[in-house]
């Protein structure tokens, strides 16, 4: 028996998916660039992708960009777009990013800082994970470019209010605008810079509408193997008007955003998983919710000394996020794998290299003692009820095993200790 | 990501639980850090007789704490002092680099009960 609860880590391939791309490799193997038929037939796939995929995020198929997945289109958006703004000769510009981003998006954002060619503010996140649009608002600076803010969030399933986000940074464009407009034509210069709003959608396609006009972005990332197609395929959709330059420079492809020979079974297998997703996106959001709600009824009505960190309304319904107070996260990882071949995620700082505790959890104001013990549950399509089944027959006694081992906790209680890594 | 021999000791850990009439308890780590490792030792003709841990932790946590009580025992007070990190991690058939710190709290909390009982017993 093995049971998968790690969907935010990956997905296995839908079957369909699997087939739609099965042509590519041998059959229809061809470079999208060349110009005989073998090269035709493969760039006809990827035009075919494009245009299915355009429709359901609502831009012209000029506007997707596919890269090798969601890492490298959010490196894209930002160095992209920080580096075309400079070419209009915007030096060191603003920009506004959440607190529980992907590392994705933070590690590129804190690097521009470093070297000094960006300001950066990083706003807070409720105890639900969620950004505020009032202190949006209050961020935004006459220099600001970018407001970089994701859709679901990985660790915890929190879902960003994007369209009240995308409607403040539209607002302060107006009066960006407006003021601007009411100057004398001497006084005015050149147009201001407006701001544009990128999203990281990784985790969102399977349960929420990606359309960029739905959500009144200008940048949205998306990787297809976090809805069950293939890894090393992702894209950035970007609309005509974002001044972005390529990060990647040769041969000319993707009009010039993104060079490098086309993954053209990525591709097909990216338009598939994304249709599909869409397609079912309602069916599986509730066969989910209700499977996901199952485990957490579950787990609060048998287990003691359990906290639910994220609230399940405003939720992904793939989300159940935990911490079993007094046990360790990795342990009981492994315990569930090793004993029962159960494949859970941690936000427990043993589990990363860094060894800190998560910042989403910390961010959103979890103590630090509690992260120890968090353990996530991502569900998938697949999942069912008997799954959950499984899984109760082995959790509350792994959880017990880790916390009998552990030594009396109580002289620690209330007393100020601090880390000492 | 785990030797072969960390996991059998995390699966199967030894000399786990509490002596109650310890003549020396060390215990090192707090709850921030995520990691608390408690030795419980009892000592005859100055040697380790008996040893038992209690750990919060990950499963290099666990396992060091296990190999630890696995190498201090029968040892005499002095040659338990002189186990340290590279002992447990070459035991252990090697450990993550992130994960080496685990060792050194198994070992910070023998070495203070060693300590401790020394003390007690002035030797």
């Amino acid at each position: 028996m093995s049971i998968y609860f790690d969907h935010s880590a990956t997905t296995p391939m839908d079957s369909k998916v699997l087939e739609a791309m099965q042509p590519y490799w041998q059959e229809h193997f061809g470079n999208a660039s060349s110009i005989h038929s073998y090269g035709g037939q493969a760039a006809v796939a990827v035009d075919m992708a494009r245009a299915k995929i355009a429709e359901i995020l609502q831009v012209k198929p000029t506007e997707i960009i596919f890269t090798s997945g969601a890492t490298e289109a959010n490196n894209l958006a930002i160095k992209g777009l920080v580096n075309g703004l400079k070419l209009r000769g915007i030096i060191c510009p603003h920009i506004i990013t959440s607190a529980v981003e992907h590392d994705a998006v933070l590690e590129p954002l804190n690097l521009l800082e470093a070297e000094k060619q960006i300001t950066l503010t990083i706003l807070p996140v409720n105890k639900q994970g969620i950004v505020s649009a009032e202190d949006l608002r209050q961020a935004i600076k006459p220099e600001t470019v970018l407001v970089s803010v994701m859709y679901v969030n990985s660790e915890v399933g929190s879902v960003q209010p994007i369209t009240e986000l995308s409607t403040v940074v539209k607002q302060a464009n107006n009066e960006k605008l407006a003021n601007w407009s009411h100057l004398s034509v001497s006084e005015r210069g050149d147009k201001p810079q407006l701001i544009y709003f990128h999203s990281d959608a990784t985790q969102a396609p399977n349960y929420f509408d990606c359309g960029l006009e739905n959500l009144g972005v200008d940048m949205l990332s998306l990787s297809a193997h976090k809805m069950y197609g293939p890894k090393g395929s992702g894209l950035l959709a970007v609309k005509g008007n974002v001044p972005l330059v390529a990060l990647l420079h040769g041969g000319h492809h993707e009009r010039n955003w993104r060079s490098g020979t086309l993954n053209v079974p990525g591709i097909v297998g990216l338009g598939e998983a994304l249709a599909l997703a869409t397609l079912n996106r309602e069916k599986n959001a509730v066969k989910v919710a209700e499977v996901r709600d199952y485990l957490v009824k579950r787990i609060v009505e048998e287990m003691s000394k359990v906290v639910l960190n994220t609230p399940l309304e405003n939720n992904s319904p793939s989300h159940a996020h935990f911490s079993f107070l007094g046990a360790e996260g990795e342990s009981i990882l492994m315990a569930l794998d090793l004993e029962a071949g159960i494949a859970v995620s941690t936000g427990s700082a043993c589990a990363s290299n860094t060894l800190g505790a998560s910042k989403v959890l910390l961010a959103m104001g979890i103590k630090v003692e509690d992260t120890h013990g968090a353990i996530r549950f991502t569900l998938g399509k697949h999942n069912t009820r008997e799954d959950i089944d499984e899984l109760m027959k082995h959790l509350p006694g792994v959880v017990k095993k880790f916390r009998d081992m552990a030594p009396d906790l109580t002289p620690y209680q209330g007393k100020g200790v601090t880390a000492h890594h | 990501m785990y030797s072969q021999k960390v996991i059998d000791h995390f699966k199967a850990p030894h000399n786990q639980g509490v002596i109650d009439d310890a003549d020396a308890i060390g215990e090192e780590g707090n709850p921030v850090c995520g990691d608390i490792m408690k030795i419980y030792i009892k000592v005859a003709d100055d040697r380790i007789a008996d040893i038992k841990f209690e750990t919060l932790g990950c499963a290099a946590a666990i396992a060091v704490s296990s190999a630890l009580t696995d190498l201090a025992m029968g040892r005499t007070l002095d040659e338990a002092l002189a186990l340290n990190k590279d002992a447990i991690v070459k035991d252990l058939g090697g450990l993550p680099a992130p994960k080496i710190h685990c060792s050194m709290l198994g070992v910070e909390a023998l070495h203070s009960a060693i300590n401790q009982y020394k003390i007690a017993h002035k030797k």
